[in-house]
């Protein structure tokens, strides 16, 4: 028995001194520039960008794999600010002109199919989802980021997301856009 | 003609006036003739939670209760914010979202009243002697009847009464220049109720301590301050009633205090960074009916105008009555407007849904015609710079307007963006008919939009952060449990072993060999015997 113990925590001791110096030794800087990637994108981990949680994609984009527009949450304003770091002097402008300002959207549970199992509210993670144990669960709208980490974990599929609900506060005109000589053809030139 | 007296030849306002401004036809003559006329108690009456700048009130009343006139159906949350009373007594039948009276026509928390007709008041806030009063009582019985800025702006007036505490106030400016066009209901509160506003003025002077009242008033009202000048002198603090020109947009705050005492309030800053306050002539009449009487503030004098209202007029309408009663009451339309306006023709706000209600910051409902709207062909900019000489914050509206439609709103912003008043001169003055404050209402819009993005961002990376912080806290948790637990069984075995050792060594000397001994002997036996065999 002793011995047993003894020999396991010999092992151990020896394994980890092993991965210690290991870790030591083999070290690799990281680029400075995925810790700087990483600090702009959200942190959430919500994993909408396909990649293992925001370092995943910082790694990917600092390598060139993944676009700047790859984190749908952050909107136009982190790939923006991204393009800045990724590709300075570069022409950022181009690659998110077909990001064109997407409307923000957000979680919405249908409550007659909710059945209070709290997967979603374990997964949310802006611990957005209010919600216990049977009971209907619901979303805090400006907490949500509508990354669809819910939606995958919903039994019953009562979650969609959808455009987040306008107020009047966050309401305001369209951008006129004149359209010049409406008449033009009655003024003589 | 008289000629001018030496005091009047030293009032600033001869020399300062606003920068900019333009000089709209005022059409005020529709309905400056008509006396205000009480409208009847309506069907329904849909009064919103929100009528005010700050914090939506909460409702205090259920479905199916009864109220009274006057109670408290919706109270301030949080500084600033506004009680809602019930304006007249019935049922309330919903408690739930109703089309707000705003362009977007998005609902809005409302609370819907049957009124039973009885107008049967409740019990009211009790009386106050502004004379004995002190400033706090005043200003906390002003918050108690949900009086709002009546200009249009509803800022809770309770607090900017309480303004005393953090500036040095010397002048209470009375804003009666109501200069947008159209708009007569304070001329008309002014030439009827001067009494009553001046003592509602002579209330709040107190309650903030002022040391003189100015009571602006525009040239084109001769009659309005031919009545209130009747009073000036009523009041123990030095009083006068000032003509101001005529001129839009002579009621901005800070350009009326420019013009009544030459001093401009800094971009940003507050009129009461330079020790005045203005309130609207409205509000003062609000103020007088809450404290000598107190009545909250249920209804509102309401001009209803354009050549497109078959008999336009000044109205009492009680809060939360719908337009469409409200212009019916007017004779109906006579033709569908071309734009259906809430408040005047340069700031209101155009609105399609006509069961809207009125509100505590309504002054006006216009149904314009055609030939009263501008043309809105579209031509290029022409760099006449009518624009920017129109601009009363002295901005250049073309530059604006250019910068925001190739997108640039940053750059917008560096030439002042956020210093615009929406005020509509531009547009107004341009000769092309560039639609230019429409353009900067929706940049405003969407600079706002965001900077709130912008924050929700950051909440995100917060909350990201603390999930992440309570993860590792309970995994470090279990962790430790799971070290505790394993160490506890360590132990416990440990000690079970050493228990047995113990036993063990205590119970051995006696009897080890016999036990062992035989074993062996027997297993050899048995081998021997298995060999053997
Ligand atoms: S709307 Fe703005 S830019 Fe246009 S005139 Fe008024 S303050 Fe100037
Ligand atoms: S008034 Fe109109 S046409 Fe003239 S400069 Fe301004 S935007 Fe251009």
């Amino acid at each position: 028995m002793i011995e047993a113990a003894a020999s396991m925590s010999a092992l151990g001791l020896g394994l980890g001194l092993l991965l210690g110096v290991a870790a030591r030794r083999f070290h690799v800087e990281t680029p400075p520039i995925i810790d700087e990637i990483d600090g702009i994108l959200p942190g959430t981990n919500c994993g909408a960008c396909g990649y293992p949680g925001c370092r995943g994609l910082a790694e990917a984009m600092a390598e060139g794999t993944a676009p700047v527009t790859a984190c749908t949450p952050g909107g136009r304003d982190v790939a923006l600010q991204l393009a800045e770091i990724v590709d300075p002097g570069g022409d950022g402008d181009a690659a998110l002109s077909d990001m064109a300002d997407e409307e923000p959207h957000v979680a919405f549970i249908f409550e007659d199919h909710c059945t209070g199992c709290m997967k979603c509210f374990k997964r949310c993670p802006t611990d957005a989802i209010i919600g216990a144990n049977k009971q209907i669960h619901t979303v805090i709208v400006d907490a949500c980021i509508g990354c669809d980490a819910c939606v995958e974990v919903c039994p019953t599929e009562a979650i969609v997301i959808r455009a987040k609900p306008r107020t009047l506060k966050s309401w305001y005109w369209e951008k006129p856009q004149p359209k010049f000589g409406a008449g033009a053809e009655e003024y003589p030139a | 003609m008289t000629l001018p007296s030496i005091a009047s030849l030293l009032r600033p306002s001869q020399y300062f006036t606003v920068r900019g401004g333009v000089h709209p036809e005022t059409r005020k003559n529709l309905s400056s003739e008509s006396a205000i006329e009480d409208m009847p108690i309506p069907s329904l009456l849909r009064i919103p939670l929100q009528q005010h700048i700050g914090a939506e009130a909460e409702p205090m009343v259920k479905r199916d209760d009864h109220v009274l006139k006057g109670q408290l159906i919706g109270k301030a949350r949080g500084p600033v914010s506004a009680n809602i009373h019930a304006p007249t007594s019935g049922r309330v039948i919903a408690v739930g979202h109703f089309a707000a009276p705003h362009p977007s026509a998005l609902p809005v928390p409302t609370i819907t009243i049957r009124p039973d007709g009885e107008d049967t008041w409740g019990p009211r806030l009790p009386r106050l002697r502004p004379e004995n009063a002190t400033p706090e009582e005043i200003a906390a019985q002003v918050a108690e009847a949900g009086i709002v800025g009546m200009g249009g702006a509803t800022f809770p007036a309770a607090v900017k009464l309480n303004l005393r505490a953090r500036y040095d106030l010397h002048t209470l400016v009375i804003n009666g220049a109501e200069c947008e066009p159209y708009l007569t209901c304070d001329d008309r509160l002014m030439r009827e109720r001067a009494e009553d506003i001046y003592d509602g003025i002579g209330i709040m002077a107190r309650a903030l301590g002022v040391r003189q009242i100015v009571v602006a008033i525009e040239s084109n009202k001769p009659q309005a301050i031919a009545a209130m000048q009747q009073f000036d002198r009523a009041l123990g603090i030095p009083s006068r009633v000032q003509v101001v020109p005529t001129q839009y947009p002579m009621g901005s705050e800070k350009h009326l205090v420019k013009t009544i005492t030459g001093r401009e309030t800094p971009a940003r800053a507050l009129t009461a960074d330079l020790g005045v306050v203005v309130h609207n002539a409205g509000t003062a009449h609000a103020v007088h009916l809450a404290v000598r009487y107190g009545e909250p503030l249920i209804s509102r004098v309401v001009t209803v105008s354009g050549r497109g209202v078959k008999r336009p007029a000044n109205v009492r309408v009680l809060i939360g009555t719908p337009v469409a009663e409200v212009l019916e009451h007017c004779g109906g339309l006579v033709e569908d407007p071309d734009r259906l306006l809430l408040g005047g023709p340069m700031m209101g706000q155009p609105i399609q849904n006509r069961r809207v209600p009125v509100v505590k910051g309504t002054s006006g409902i216009l149904a314009l015609t055609a030939a009263e709207t501008p043309d809105r062909d579209t031509m290029p900019c022409i760099r006449c710079g009518r624009c920017a000489q129109g601009c009363p914050v002295g901005l250049t509206p073309f530059e604006l307007n250019a910068r925001i439609q190739s997108g640039d709103l940053e750059g917008a912003v560096k030439i002042g963006l956020l210093d615009c008043l929406t005020c509509g001169c531009c547009s107004f003055a341009c000769p092309s008919n560039i639609p230019l404050v429409q353009t900067i209402h929706y940049a405003k819009g969407k600079l706002a939009e965001e900077e709130g993005r912008r924050h929700q961002q950051e909440e995100a990376k917060r909350l990201a952060a603390a999930r992440k912080a309570r993860e590792e806290a309970a995994a470090e948790a279990k962790r430790q449990m799971m070290a505790k637990r394993k160490a506890e069984m360590a132990a416990k075995k440990k000690r079970e072993a050493e228990a047995a050792a113990r036993a063990a060594s205590a119970e051995t000397p006696p009897d080890q060999a016999p036990t062992s001994q035989p074993q062996t002997a027997q297993a050899e036996s048995t081998r021997d015997g298995g060999a053997t065999q």
